[in-house]
């Protein structure tokens, strides 16, 4: 506004020599990169349409928006504040996705977190390299399968009806076993599940910064007399930690990304009451109930929440010392 | 080599054993549909569901999805559209944007790093992105698969870090020779870049081969559906008729038996494929631990 209103004034006038020259400059600058900027605009454009226009987009949760009427439907809505707020927050479900999206997510990482530094600390003792290759080659496999596949294998062993699993333990105790639909194990079977699908790919960094401890620190320790164990705990475990730390701080960070796939993939409405995350909450108001304007009241709650909590983390990472992600 | 103790041995011995289990928990879900897709119905009910070995070899399963169904090679298609043309768009999309930014004096670079930066941290969330496809017209197309995740911002800012690792003196040189800024690109960078190419291609196929959530709510048409979502559907239904898909089929073979074939199906392209390519992907990783 001030520049402008300066210009105006000055125009007049023959314009400053070096303010003008600086303008050129820049122009001259930014035209000598042409070819950069060029490069960079098919990536800006879709980060715009598909970033940022649905950030945007995040209005509606304070309008009432019917899901047939378009664009025109958006900006002719009605806005009504904070409506969909308040009802998510005084509705029965409110505590109900709060409570299953940090426990689910708390399973995961009390036994997901410790779980792939225990296989890398493990593989660390293994000396026969053909052997640890092959254990690790087997163990990044399912990182590479889809949920849609995990979840046919989880029900090749677990299915009420013909799962291996559940059809052996039915002749052997003369019961009937479900687990699926059942909500004692649906959590269990989350926590399994998710630790089996990523404990081999997620050992590769720490089996990166073990392979990057230098071996005179182990033999200095053998000459001393350590032991295996207590090289492991002395010199491996304090070589990794700054690894550790700075994973846990973001696995922290991601709280409430409980592992949307997985869970709309696995559960089904006889489990909802210990299953039911914010993510599957949003999927099935918006998407399936057409509430689009609630759901995205929803969604928009879960996005400001993870964003505090992803700042408090990398804060905390900081704060140790350690560089986070910014 | 070096000398153990008898308790470090005995450490060392249950390790092994630890690790041995671990691998068959690896490997056993995926030998139990193995087997399960080879059994016939007779079989499947004598032996009431899922079995760790078949006891006859019967193919009526696979003579389902590819002979008696053009469902599968329908779905395969769409699934390999995906993985060939949806990762040449996120290639030429991220390399173009990586190296642009990784220009380290261009005017403006900061900012646009954080644009990017900035949509990692926060999302408007499914129901914009929802909205926003279907507003552009892209719903039951196959670019509702390719066009709204053109570019992962990880993996560009990846592909950015490395090409800052480039030598400068490189580009000064072509440029002093006469070299144009694309020629530089086409002629020094990209091949000396292929490694990280391949690497960030091998993320992206993988992404593409194996996604269900998008095509799940984007497309409603059977034609258009990929891989995922036929095997999906088909792991849902209780009874093989209430599928679509598959409703013209008389006397079908045991439910558990088709959707096992269809899991292997599904999956043997990845397992032939990744224990060549894992070495790739661990590089990936390792570059994006490193901040750039």
């Amino acid at each position: 506004m001030k520049s402008q209103a300066d210009a105006g004034s000055l125009s007049r006038m023959p314009p400053p020599a070096r303010n003008s020259g600086n303008w050129r400059k820049l122009l001259e600058r930014l035209w000598f990169y042409r070819f950069y900027y060029l490069l960079a605009l098919p990536g800006i454009l879709y980060f715009i349409i598909f970033h940022y226009i649905p950030m945007f987009g995040i209005v509606i949760a304070f309008k009432d928006v019917s899901p047939f009427g378009g664009v025109e439907g958006i900006i002719e809505a009605p806005w009504v504040g904070l409506k969909h707020f308040n009802r998510f927050f005084n509705s029965i479900f409110f505590w109900n996705v709060i409570e299953n999206t940090v426990v689910i997510s708390g399973l995961k990482i009390i036994f997901g977190f410790p779980a792939p530094i225990i296989f890398a600390l493990m593989l660390n003792e293994v000396f026969r390299l053909k052997f640890k290759r092959f254990v690790q080659t087997v163990s990044y496999l399912p990182h590479f399968i889809s949920w849609v596949v995990t979840t046919g294998l989880i029900s090749a062993l677990l299915a009420t009806s013909g799962g291996l699993i559940t059809e052996a333990l039915n002749n052997l105790t003369g019961d009937n076993w479900s687990f699926l639909t059942n909500p004692d194990h649906f959590r269990g079977i989350l926590t399994l599940s998710h630790v089996w699908k990523t404990i081999g790919w997620s050992s590769i960094l720490y089996l990166a910064a073990m392979a990057a401890i230098d071996p005179a620190l182990y033999e200095a320790a053998a000459i001393d007399g350590a032991n295996r164990f207590q090289m492991a705990r002395h010199i491996t475990i304090p070589s990794i930690a700054f690894v550790i730390t700075i994973l846990f701080i973001f696995e922290i960070g991601n709280l409430l990304d409980a592992g949307f796939e997985q869970i709309l993939l696995l559960y089904s409405p006889s489990v909802y009451s210990v299953s039911d995350i914010i993510d599957t909450y949003v999927y099935r108001e918006g998407l399936l109930g057409l509430k689009y304007s609630f759901a995205a009241a929803v969604g928009l709650f879960k996005g400001v929440m993870a964003f505090l909590f992803l700042i408090a983390a990398n804060a905390l990472a900081n704060r140790l010392g350690q560089p986070g992600l910014w | 080599m070096l000398k153990l103790s008898r308790n470090e041995k005995l450490a060392h011995a249950i390790i092994y054993v630890l690790l041995i289990l671990l691998t068959l928990a690896f490997l056993i879900p995926f030998i139990i549909v193995f087997s399960t897709s080879f059994i016939s119905e007779a079989e499947f009910a004598r032996r009431g569901g899922y079995v760790l070995y078949p006891e006859a070899i019967d193919m009526g399963s696979y003579d389902i999805l590819f002979g008696r169904s053009k469902v599968i090679l329908n779905a395969y298609s769409v699934t390999l559209f995906r993985v060939v043309v949806g990762t040449g768009f996120n290639l030429a999309f991220t390399i173009t944007m990586a190296y642009a930014l990784a220009k380290k004096d261009l005017p403006g670079r900061v900012p646009l790093t954080i644009f990017v930066f900035i949509t990692m941290v926060f999302s408007g969330g499914l129901i914009p992105r929802f909205m926003l496809v279907d507003a552009l017209g892209l719903r039951n197309t196959l670019w509702s698969m390719v066009y709204p995740g053109l570019i992962s911002a990880w993996n560009m800012l990846i592909m950015r870090n490395f090409f800052m690792s480039l030598p400068e003196e490189l580009f000064d040189a072509a440029i002093v020779d006469g070299a144009s800024p694309p020629t530089v690109l086409l002629r020094i960078v990209l091949p000396l870049s292929m490694p990280v190419i391949a690497t960030i291609g091998l993320f992206y196929a993988v992404w593409h081969w194996n996604s269900w959530f998008d095509a799940a709510i984007y497309i409603d048409k059977s034609h258009l559906k990929p891989m995922q979502i036929i095997l999906r559907s088909l792991l849902e239904t209780t009874n093989m008729q209430g599928l679509e898909e598959l409703a013209f089929i008389e006397d079908p073979p045991p439910a558990a038996s088709l959707r096992s074939a269809l899991i292997i199906v599904s999956t043997v392209p990845v397992l032939f494929i990744y224990p060549f390519v894992q070495r790739y992907f661990v590089k990936g990783i390792m570059i994006g631990s490193i901040k750039g």
